[in-house]
């Protein structure tokens, strides 16, 4: 945590910002078929320059002191790029600032006062383990039955052999963002994974490197998808909701071709 | 962190079982409709004929504005459709054949991947299949059309047994229906005010369902394209307010008097 505060806001006195006092109600479960409830947590001077996350490594500390169990939460990078963390912040995941995982939210965004619900990512696929950590496995499901290329090793390629077009790589790294954080089904109202999938799947099906597995990949990451979670309905909460800011139109996407995956004759997927 | 926990009940929380297997596949290319992605293009695909029909019908009931003569010929017209090339009211029944299968297949998919989501979701609604949060959910994108879909569907669909009933069977006006009179069977059901305000509470709740279904339609059907995904939402909103006026101005002018 930065004690110099760079951009001089808040710099009262010992040079921290201002301390927030929060009312939280954290949900915890103790087990993934236990009954699970809200505890409600009086969270006083919480530096308003901290992270969620580290409000809540303060609020653990302090329970920790009234030898009361700490909440579990799932965490690693804490740079919002390994997609570990999240939770439902006041009904939205990640809180509800637009394009910011758990992690990158801080304390400033919220006022002395409020009190703020916290919710694990809810979906029958994503059980709950313990208090606001889930089993996010079943993505691991979908990426295993389609999600990379396959490539021969040996002498590495040389850096641009395979000409891609500015306007493919651009829109495959759209797609690649995606951390896999699972804030798409949590936001659904269908408990559906399409945008995670539609990621996942659109950012190989649109480069050339993943043009021979892109039939095959299409079907089985849908259909692994399909065993797991929800249908869409195109609200469009996911893409609101996703700290990467992943398209929709990587949805259109995967349902093209995956009806494609299902219709082409792959013997000739090769002529264009 | 202080210390790391171990989940209680290790063991149960090991694997991630797939909530659904797939039955048996069955020949192409019924094993597309088998999957929930197939389900969404035939409920996109039969949405927009099912919408076809709307516009098709709204139109032609535009006549009614012309005078009686002119709407019993339009309706006489619809039966011989294809002249003398065909038996009299034949394509008639192939089109009402074909609409029927129409709003089997797009309810029966709308139905099926209710259920698929509704299993997908902890303690989900069962009408709308949503999931709940304990503490409650705050939406960003959804919109009143969107989250209805599931609501405007079976007012819909019982607002079209009952706009049979009314103006094709003739049952609910009994001994004032007369067969092949539209003009005269019109303007009887809807000058009674029940009547008028199921009319307009079923057609408004139709705008909304085709505002969400035209514009979710493109998107199920990949058609996505930068260079015209800003119409996507604009043609929806048109078709749909345009279907939300004709269809609307039937019970008002009945019950204005301008059509009597």
């Amino acid at each position: 945590m930065s004690t110099g505060n760079g951009s001089g806001r808040g710099a009262a006195g010992n040079g921290h910002g201002a301390r927030l006092r929060l009312k939280l109600r954290i949900w915890r479960q103790a087990g993934p078929d236990e009954p699970g409830g809200f505890l409600d947590v009086d969270a006083h001077d919480i530096p308003e320059d901290c992270s969620f996350l580290e409000m809540l490594d303060i609020v653990n500390e302090r329970l920790i002191d009234d030898d009361i169990e700490p909440i579990t939460f799932a965490h690693d990078c804490r740079e919002g790029i390994c997609g570990t963390c999240g939770v439902m912040i006041n009904g939205r995941p990640h809180g509800p600032e637009s394009a910011t995982a758990t992690c990158q939210l801080h304390m400033r965004k919220f006022r002395d006062g409020d009190e703020i619900v916290i919710e694990p990512f809810r979906a029958a696929s994503f059980p709950v383990v313990k208090d606001l950590m889930v089993d996010r496995r079943a993505f691991d499901r979908i990426i295993e039955s389609g999600g990379y290329i396959s490539a021969p090793t040996g002498t590495a390629p040389d850096a641009n052999e395979i000409p891609v077009p500015k306007d493919v790589a651009d829109f495959a790294m759209d797609a690649a963002a995606c951390i896999g954080c699972g804030a798409c089904v949590a936001a659904c109202p269908n408990s559906a994974a399409q945008l995670f999938t539609a990621a996942k799947l659109g950012h190989l099906n649109v480069l050339p490197q993943g043009q021979p597995e892109r039939w095959r990949r299409a079907e089985a990451m849908v259909e692994t998808m399909e065993s797991f979670f929800g249908s869409c309905t195109n609200h469009g909460e996911c893409t609101e909701a996703c700290p990467k800011e992943i398209s929709l139109d990587f949805i259109a996407v995967l349902n093209r071709d995956y009806l494609k995956a299902k219709v082409k004759n792959r013997r000739l997927a090769s002529q264009t | 962190m202080a210390r790391t926990v171990t989940p209680t009940g290790a063991g149960t929380s090991e694997r991630v079982p797939p909530l659904r297997r797939r039955r048996r596949e069955l020949p192409w290319p019924l094993n597309i409709y088998q999957t929930a992605v197939g389900k969404k293009y035939v409920m996109a695909g039969t949405g927009i004929g099912l919408l076809a029909f709307v516009i098709v019908h709204m139109i032609g009931n535009l006549h009614l504005y012309e005078g009686p003569t002119q709407i019993n010929e339009y309706a006489e017209a619809l039966r011989d459709l294809g002249g003398h090339l065909v038996p009299r009211t034949l394509i008639l029944w192939v089109m009402r054949v074909g609409l029927l299968a129409m709003f089997v297949l797009h309810i029966h998919s709308a139905w099926s991947l209710k259920e698929i989501s509704r299993r997908s979701s902890p303690k989900a609604n069962w009408v709308s299949g949503n999931k709940r949060y304990a503490g409650g959910q705050d939406y960003v994108a959804v919109n009143f059309a969107s989250r209805t879909m599931r609501w405007t569907g079976p007012i819909i669909g019982l607002y079209v047994l009952f706009h049979l009933a009314d103006l094709t069977w003739g049952w609910w006006l009994g001994d004032g229906y007369i067969r092949g009179d539209v003009y005269h069977n019109v303007v009887e059901s809807l000058s009674s005010i029940p009547v008028a305000i199921i009319y307009i509470v079923a057609n408004v709740a139709l705008a909304v369902h085709i505002y969400h279904g035209m514009w979710s339609a493109f998107q199920t059907l990949g058609v996505n394209n930068p260079r015209f995904n800003h119409l996507r939402r604009g043609l929806a909103t048109v078709i749909a307010g345009a279907i939300l006026v004709g269809n609307l101005s039937f019970p008002i002018m009945v019950q204005a008097g301008v059509v009597a």
